[in-house]
Parts: C-alpha cells; sequence; structure tokens
C-alpha cells in the first residue's frame, strides 16, 4: 500500500511551517507521528498534495511545569509521557491514559497534539483534556490564540482548528495533589480503539464528592463531557447507588455507532460500566 | 510525479545514501533499495510489528515511516545483530528457547525485544508482555517468546557484570 504522490518538506521552526501551511493551504497535511495520516494516506482515504513535517521542530517538543501549570508541546509522544518523571508524579491520568494507546511502537511515533488535533472520536486524549481542563494552544501567521479543549472538539474528524494553524501546546493545570483520577478502558485487543472508556478525576471531602470531572471515548461524534453525571454526585456520599445513577446519566448522552467492536446498546452499557469503574478506582486513589 | 529526494541514513552501522520519491514507506528502501529483507511486510497496517526495526532508539514499524523522515537517522535491523559470526545473546534465546516456529515475526520481535532490554534490562514477565505487545506471533502462542526475552537478559546481564 503506497500513497499517492505528494512533496514532502520538514522545517525546522515553526514559523517556516506556518509559512509552508499558509502558501500550500487546503492541499498541505501536516504530518505529526504519522501513524493516523500515514494508514489514511495508504489507503487513499487522505491525498495530501503537500505533506509538513513537524518532526524537525524541537521547539514542539518537551514537558515542563510553570507555575501551576504543565505545558506539553504538541510533539511530545505518548512514550515521553509515559517515562515523564513529573507527570508521574503530578499528572498520573495522562500517563494511565498514555499506556493503553495502541501498542509500543505507535507510542514511539504517536504524538499528544497529533492525538488531539486529529478529531477522531476513537482518540483517548481528548476525553482526558476535558477532565483535566485542559487548554490547547493554536498558532497560525496572524498570531496565536488559546482555546479550552471543552468545546474544542465539533464533530467527528472537526475540531476549532483552522487550516492554517498549527498546535503548539497543551497547557494543563496542575492537579491537586491528593486528586482521585483515572481512565478505564474496554478494549477487545491491543492496539485497538476503545469500545467505550471513561475519564474521571475526583476530589473528595471525607466521604462527600467535593468536584468530579467525567468524559467519555468513542461513545458519540466527540469526546462527551458528562454534566448532569457530574453534577449528581457533587456534594453528595459516593455509594454504589450514587454511581449507578451517574452512569445512567451518562449513558443517556451517549450516540456511539454500531461497528464490529459492538452496537450502540452494548458501547453504550459499556461506557456505564467502565465509568462505574473509573469512579470506584479514582476514589481508591483520593489523597486525604 | 514528485521531486525525489536524497536521504542519507546509518544503516546497522553503515552510511548509506538512497534516492525516493517522498512517499516511499521505510520497509520498502530497506528490503528492494538496500536489499536488507529482514524485516518483514506482514499486514503493512501497521498492527503486527512484523517490519519492527529501530530508528533513532524508538521501535517503529516501517510500514508506516516514510524514508524521507530518516535523513541522518541511525537505523538497525536484524541483519546488524550478529557480530563477527557470533550471534546477539536475543539471537541465542530465540533459538535456544525454541521462540519461533515459522519465524516470520521473528526479526520484528528480536528487533524490539533489543529497545525493550536497553529500556529495561531486567523486565518481569508482565512487562515483557506488556512491552512487547505491537508484535503478533501466530506459531508459539508466546509462551517460548517471553522465555527467549528472559534468556537474552540473563546472559547480558551476566556478560556485562
Amino acid at each position: 500500500m503506497i500513497p499517492r504522490d505528494f512533496e514532502y518538506y520538514a522545517p525546522k521552526s515553526i514559523s517556516d511551517a506556518l509559512g509552508l501551511l499558509k502558501q500550500f493551504g487546503d492541499e498541505a497535511k501536516l504530518l505529526a507521528g504519522g501513524h493516523s495520516l500515514l494508514p489514511m494516506m495508504k489507503m487513499r482515504f487522505a491525498q495530501p498534495g503537500h505533506l509538513i513535517d513537524l518532526g524537525k521542530i524541537a521547539a514542539l517538543k518537551g514537558i515542563r511545569e510553570e507555575g501551576a501549570t504543565i505545558r506539553i508541546g504538541a510533539m511530545t509522544t505518548e512514550n515521553e509521557l509515559i517515562w515523564s518523571k513529573l507527570l508521574q508524579a503530578k499528572c498520573p491520568l495522562l500517563v494511565e491514559g498514555a499506556r493503553l494507546i495502541s501498542d509500543p511502537q505507535v507510542r514511539y511515533k504517536g504524538t499528544i497534539g497529533g492525538d488531539i488535533s486529529h478529531g477522531d472520536p476513537g482518540n483517548d486524549h481528548p476525553a482526558i483534556m476535558l477532565v483535566l481542563g485542559a487548554s490547547l494552544v493554536l498558532r497560525s501567521a496572524a498570531g496565536e490564540r488559546v482555546v479550552p479543549a471543552d468545546g474544542f472538539f465539533v464533530g467527528t474528524y472537526d475540531t476549532l482548528m483552522k487550516p492554517d494553524e498549527i498546535m503548539t501546546e497543551i497547557r494543563i493545570p496542575v492537579p491537586e495533589p491528593g486528586s482521585g483520577y483515572c481512565y478505564a478502558k474496554l478494549k477487545r485487543k491491543v492496539g485497538d480503539y476503545a469500545t467505550a472508556a471513561a475519564a474521571v478525576t475526583l476530589r473528595m471531602n471525607g466521604e462527600v464528592v467535593r468536584d468530579v470531572a467525567i468524559a467519555l471515548t468513542n461513545v458519540g461524534p466527540t469526546p462527551l463531557k458528562a454534566r448532569a453525571a457530574e453534577d449528581s454526585l457533587r456534594g453528595k456520599a459516593l455509594t454504589d447507588t450514587s454511581m449507578n445513577a451517574a452512569a445512567e446519566l451518562a449513558m443517556s448522552i451517549c450516540d456511539p455507532v454500531g461497528d464490529q467492536r459492538g452496537d450502540a446498546e452494548y458501547k453504550t452499557a459499556m461506557a456505564g460500566e467502565m465509568l462505574q469503574r473509573a469512579l470506584r478506582l479514582a476514589r481508591s486513589r483520593t489523597g486525604h | 510525479m514528485a521531486k525525489k529526494q536524497a536521504v542519507s541514513f546509518k544503516l546497522n552501522g553503515k552510511p548509506v545514501d538512497v534516492v525516493v520519491e517522498p512517499r516511499e514507506l521505510l520497509i520498502h528502501t530497506l528490503r528492494e533499495r538496500l536489499l536488507h529483507t529482514g524485516p518483514h511486510i506482514g499486514c503493512e497496517t501497521t498492527h503486527c510489528g512484523a517490519c519492527t526495526v529501530d530508528l533513532d532508539g524508538m521501535s517503529v514499524k516501517s510500514c508506516t515511516v516514510l524514508t524521507v523522515q530518516c535523513q541522518d537517522a541511525e537505523v538497525l535491523t536484524i541483519e546488524g545483530f550478529e557480530q563477527g559470526g557470533a550471534l546477539h545473546a536475543l539471537q541465542e534465546g530465540f533459538t535456544e528457547q525454541h521462540g519461533l516456529q515459522c519465524g516470520y515475526c521473528t526479526p520484528g520481535m528480536i528487533t524490539r525485544a533489543y529497545r525493550l532490554l536497553k529500556e529495561n534490562p531486567n523486565p518481569s514477565e508482565d512487562e515483557i508482555r506488556y512491552w512487547m505487545a505491537g508484535n503478533l506471533c501466530r506459531c508459539t502462542g508466546y509462551q517460548n517468546i517471553v522465555k527467549a526475552v528472559q534468556h537474552a537478559a540473563k546472559k547480558l546481564a551476566s556478560t556485562s557484570a
């Protein structure tokens, strides 16, 4: 399987990449890790005339803490997220999520920015970004804007990102120490997308839920923020009954497409189950 | 047709130069231009791991990397493992522990295991299974592949001590 003919560029700076993007417009595609785009090009679902490889731009890599924010370069790979001491200590949810993405070889190449900007509802970082309250930095020749992850995902393969923009950075507020977290993902096998998955962050005040964030993967055209489920849990004790009720509310917003992973009813049920597992594990991880 | 590009990289320690169309995949350059047929084409869709090579310290599936992305890279394939007539500890492990039957997945398995042991010289069985999960084998049931990697880990530990 060989992609259609294209011209290849490997700019060394963001401004050079933006210049190429401006020059070629709709004809161009940005290449990050290439493990979604290249397979699509091999199958000729994508046929860009110009491929702009972001892999040689050092400024797009790295993980650092600045004040109360973790800043992650968009071209940072899944494997780099997994081995980051900073993330292991301060944002283990991101590490847990990255470990469940695809397989080792793909994680050496796949990037957090590529995963988020692709707009595939099967990708795992979008739901995780929603519960972490992340912001996304988008740059064009005209300047830079910072948009919240919540609202960024518009539809399948559709985001707020414009064709002349490059995602440069992901900003995550450092989670409060003692926050519980979990990414519970059901997949048929290593390398598969989620049948359904749930991301949770949780802060407890004794037995009572002080705050909770919930998002679901691959049970709708975008990741879904389960707001009614969150509201139902806040300020109340976390019990089997309350978690079951929250799962019912989360399931009521699911609208998955049936495929070889299961029909819509099964996927919806599994989203509820993943949420209950994620809530239980998140609670066991909260500090006191 | 897009203009061909010259790409220079190191293959198993030796400099190589190729001129390729941008759309050429690394697996085809290795097999068809450089006649390194150790990396195999299994699925062509990033699933099976038979085409795994080591690229700048990463295990990658060479069916999903463009050759033009490899300018100045260091590439290691199964052909680079044997040194001076002596098998690498991983090759010995796969032989001794019957880590293969048909052998189709083996170059990818060994190349992946090489990077795994560089990153984690003494992996547990669970760690081996987790970090080798990008390579499929349809013959062995994996048990002997795990043993082969453990065999190599022991041998490498004893020779480096």
